[in-house]
C-alpha cells in the first residue's frame, strides 16, 4: 500500500468495501498543478469564486481574533488553513441542500452570499445578530440561506442532518443535507446514532468529517485506535471517501460525487477531509502547551489557498496586482464592517424573552 | 360514545390526526409492525405505510436527534421513547438542541416535535421501567409537558400536543393504560395545554383544603378525598394539573386563596420534584390566605424499588393521613 506521506498520523489499509478508496484523494498539488489522472473540471469562474470566497475567510477570522484581543468582541475561533472543506464542498452543492454546520464552518456562510456586514454582526451579538444576541459569535446560521444555526454541543448536528434528509426524500426534493464536523465529534454518541440512522433509513445525507488532527488539545492519535475516521463510515454500511481536506479539487469532485450518489438513492456518503487546524481552537486556547510549532509551519506550505492561487496564476486567471487589489477591497469592507457593528446598540431588553416558545 | 382504555384512545388519535395530516410520522422502538410494546401505535404502519410509521435503531439520542431534522424540514413526528427511564441517553439533544432550537436561532428554526413516552410507577417495575423524570424537564424553558390521566383527556391532550407549535414532552402513565375505562368521543377535539381540571369533594363550605396532582397519582388523590369527606366531613378541591408547563398557575391560586391549605402529591422522589415548585409558587402568591404550611406528599427520596412497590408509593392513605397531618396543624 502507498504510503500517504501528508497524513502521517494514519496508517493505511485495504477496506473491503463499494466505494472506498484506501488511498486519499488527492487532485492539486501543493504546486497548484492539476494531476493528469484529475479529469474533474470546475469552471473559471467557480475557481475564481472559490478563491475569493476562501481568502475572504481567512482576512475575517484574522480580525477577528484581533477585536477579540482588543477586548471588543468576547469570543473567537478560526478555519485558518481549514478553508477548502467549507468553500469546496459548498460550491459543490446546490443553494436548496440544507447545511448543517459547526462553528469551523463560515465559509459556507460567505458562499451562500452572507456579507462581511452580516458575519460581523453576529460576532458582536449586537441587535442585527440574526440570533438576538442569545448566542456567542461564530454560531452563525440564517434560515434565508438553508444553512441551520450553529450551537456549541459537539456532533447534535449529525442526527439532525440524517432526520432533514429524510423528510426531503419524504418530499420528493432532489436535495440534499450535509453536516460537517470535526475528528473529536467522531467519538459522540450522536455521530454513530446519525451515521447508522442515515444508514438503515437510506437518507440522502453527506457527513462531512474535517480531520484537523485536534479537538482542542487532544490529538487524533488520543482520539480514536482506528485507520482514522473512514473505517466507521465503512462500519455503518455507508459509502466513504478520504479527501486532501486541503485540495479545493478533491474535495468539490468528492463532494458532488456524494451528491449524486445520494440522489441515485444509494444512502448517505460520510467524507474525511484530511487537514490541520492551523490556529487555536479558540481565543480561550494556547497551542504552544500542547504542539510544537514546527507541525504548524508544515502545514502553511500546504495551505488550501496558496494552492488554489498558484493553480489560478498557472492557468492565467490571476497576477499579484489583482491579488493585492482583492485583499485591499476585503480588508476594507472588514474595517468598515466593525465600525458599523461596533456602533450597533446590544439587543432590546424584552429580546431576552424572545422565541422562547412560538410567538403566534 | 364507545367506552375506551387510554391505550385505545391514543391509538384512535393517532389514527385520526394521521389522516387529517400527511406531514405525521411516528417512530421509536418496535413502533412499527408491532404496534409498540403497548401497542399503542397499532395499526398505524399497515394503514399509512413504513415511511411514516417505522422503527428505528435502538438508540433514545438518535430518535430524538433523527426528529429534530426532520421537525425542522417540515414534517411533523411524534417520537416514541419505549419507557421514560430510557430518555437519558436522548437527555442532551432534549434540552440542548430541541428546547434551545428557536431561542438560539433567534425565532429561525425551530423542531416542534412531541415525545411520546410511557411512565410512572406500579407495575412492579423496578428501577427502570417506574421513574417519573418530569422536574428535570421542567428546568428546562423551551419545552411543554404534559402528563395524561384518563382516556377522555389522553384524546384532548395529545391532540392539541400534536397540533402545538412546540416541543412537547407527552407523558403516558402506564398503570393506568389499561385501568381506567371511559367514554370518549369519536370526533375530534382538544384540551388546550395549561388548563387544569378541578374536581370539588364535598360541599363548598366544608373546603378545608386544596390537593394537587397529575397522572396516575391524580387517581389516589381522588380516592384519597373521597374517605377524607366521607369519613372526616372535609371538603377538598382535587386539582389536576394535566399540563405541567405551561402551568395553570390561576387555578391553584384561585383554589388555594378559597381553601386556605394545600398538599401536592406526585410519584416523583420528594426532593427536587416539581411538588417543590408548587410550594414556592403557592408561598409566593397565597401566604396570606394559607393556615398552614404548603405540604407534600410525594416518593421517597431512594431509587424506585421492586419488592416494595407499594411502599413507595404515596397511595391513597398516605394521602388521607398527609391531609389529616395538615389539617391538624
Amino acid at each position: 500500500m502507498e504510503q500517504l506521506p501528508h497524513f502521517q498520523t494514519f496508517r493505511s489499509q485495504t477496506i473491503n468495501s463499494q466505494i472506498i478508496n484506501s488511498q486519499t484523494i488527492n487532485s492539486l498539488g501543493i504546486d497548484g498543478v492539476l494531476s493528469p489522472t484529475c479529469h474533474y473540471r470546475i469552471s473559471d469562474q467557480d475557481l475564481l469564486k472559490g478563491y475569493e470566497i476562501m481568502t475572504l475567510t481567512r482576512l475575517v477570522d484574522e480580525r477577528m481574533i484581533t477585536l477579540q484581543r482588543q477586548g471588543l468582541i468576547s469570543f473567537a475561533l478560526s478555519s485558518f488553513g481549514e478553508e477548502a472543506c467549507a468553500v469546496a464542498s459548498a460550491a459543490a452543492l446546490n443553494f436548496c441542500d440544507w447545511m448543517y454546520p459547526q462553528y469551523r464552518e463560515p465559509g459556507v456562510m460567505f458562499y451562500r452570499g452572507w456579507s462581511i456586514q452580516e458575519y460581523i454582526h453576529q460576532m458582536f451579538c449586537n441587535s442585527h445578530d440574526l440570533n438576538l444576541g442569545h448566542q456567542m459569535p461564530n454560531h452563525f446560521g440564517a434560515k434565508s440561506l438553508n444553512v441551520v444555526t450553529v450551537s456549541s454541543t459537539i456532533a447534535t448536528q449529525i442526527p439532525h442532518a440524517a432526520g432533514c434528509a429524510y423528510a426531503m426524500k419524504l418530499q420528493g426534493e432532489k436535495s440534499v443535507a450535509i453536516a460537517y464536523f470535526g475528528d473529536g465529534g467522531t467519538s459522540e454518541g450522536d455521530f454513530h446514532a446519525g451515521l447508522n440512522f442515515a444508514a438503515v433509513r437510506k437518507v440522502p445525507a453527506i457527513f462531512f468529517c474535517r480531520n484537523n488532527g485536534y479537538a482542542i488539545s487532544t490529538p487524533v492519535s488520543k482520539q480514536f485506535a482506528s485507520d482514522g475516521v473512514a473505517p466507521k463510515g465503512i462500519g455503518y454500511g455507508i459509502a466513504t471517501f478520504r479527501v486532501d481536506g486541503n485540495d479545493y479539487y478533491a474535495v468539490h469532485e468528492i463532494t458532488a460525487k456524494a451528491k449524486g450518489l445520494c440522489l441515485e438513492g444509494k444512502g448517505p456518503v460520510l467524507i474525511e477531509a484530511m487537514t490541520y487546524r492551523r490556529g487555536a481552537h479558540s481565543t480561550s486556547d494556547d497551542p504552544s502547551l500542547y504542539r510544537k510549532e514546527t507541525e504548524v509551519k508544515e502545514w502553511e506550505a500546504k495551505c488550501p489557498i496558496l494552492r488554489l492561487k498558484r493553480h489560478l496564476m498557472i492557468k492565467g486567471l490571476w497576477d499579484d496586482k489583482q491579488d493585492a487589489a482583492m485583499i485591499e477591497k476585503i480588508s476594507q469592507e472588514i474595517s468598515l464592517s466593525i465600525d458599523v457593528a461596533k456602533a450597533a446598540p446590544a439587543p432590546p431588553l424584552q429580546s431576552l424573552f424572545e422565541h422562547v416558545y412560538f410567538q403566534s | 360514545m364507545p367506552i375506551m382504555n387510554m391505550i385505545q384512545s391514543l391509538n384512535l388519535t393517532l389514527h385520526q390526526e394521521f389522516a387529517r395530516d400527511d406531514k405525521l410520522l411516528t417512530f421509536g422502538e418496535d413502533v412499527g409492525a408491532f404496534g409498540g410494546v403497548f401497542r399503542v401505535t397499532a395499526g398505524l404502519q399497515e394503514k399509512f405505510g413504513e415511511d411514516r410509521c417505522f422503527d428505528t435503531p435502538l438508540c433514545e439520542q438518535g430518535i430524538i436527534g433523527f426528529g429534530i431534522g426532520i421537525a425542522q424540514k417540515g414534517l411533523k413526528p411524534i417520537c416514541e421513547i419505549q419507557f421514560a427511564d430510557y430518555i437519558f441517553p436522548a437527555y442532551d439533544q432534549i434540552v440542548n438542541e430541541l428546547a434551545k432550537m428557536r431561542y438560539r436561532s433567534g425565532g429561525q428554526y425551530c423542531a416542534p416535535l412531541v415525545i411520546r413516552t410511557p411512565y410512572g410507577g406500579g407495575i412492579h417495575g423496578g428501577h427502570y421501567h417506574s421513574q417519573s423524570p418530569e422536574a428535570q424537564f421542567l428546568h428546562t424553558p423551551g419545552l411543554k409537558v404534559v402528563v395524561a390521566s384518563s382516556p377522555y383527556d389522553a384524546k384532548g391532550l395529545l391532540t392539541a400536543a400534536i397540533r402545538c407549535q412546540d416541543p412537547v414532552l407527552f407523558f403516558e402513565p402506564k398503570r393506568i393504560y389499561r385501568q381506567i375505562k371511559e367514554e370518549v368521543p369519536m370526533e375530534e377535539y382538544e384540551i388546550p395545554l395549561g388548563v387544569a381540571k378541578i374536581q370539588t369533594m364535598g360541599h363548598e363550605a366544608d373546603l378545608q383544603a386544596t390537593l394537587i396532582g397529575w397522572g396516575a397519582q391524580h387517581h389516589q388523590n381522588m380516592e384519597a378525598a373521597k374517605q377524607l369527606n366521607i369519613s372526616h366531613g372535609i371538603g377538598i378541591e382535587v386539582i389536576n394539573l394535566r399540563t405541567l408547563n405551561p402551568l395553570d398557575i390561576n387555578a391553584i391560586t384561585c383554589s388555594v386563596q378559597k381553601t386556605g391549605r394545600c398538599l401536592i402529591a406526585h410519584e416523583a422522589p420528594k426532593t427536587q420534584g416539581f411538588g417543590a415548585e408548587i410550594a414556592a409558587l403557592v408561598m409566593e402568591h397565597c401566604f396570606l390566605s394559607l393556615e398552614a404550611p404548603v405540604a407534600r406528599c410525594c416518593g421517597l427520596d431512594i431509587p424506585f424499588p421492586n419488592a416494595l412497590e407499594a411502599d413507595y408509593l404515596p397511595d391513597a392513605a398516605r394521602v388521607v393521613q398527609a391531609m389529616l397531618d395538615l389539617i391538624r396543624y
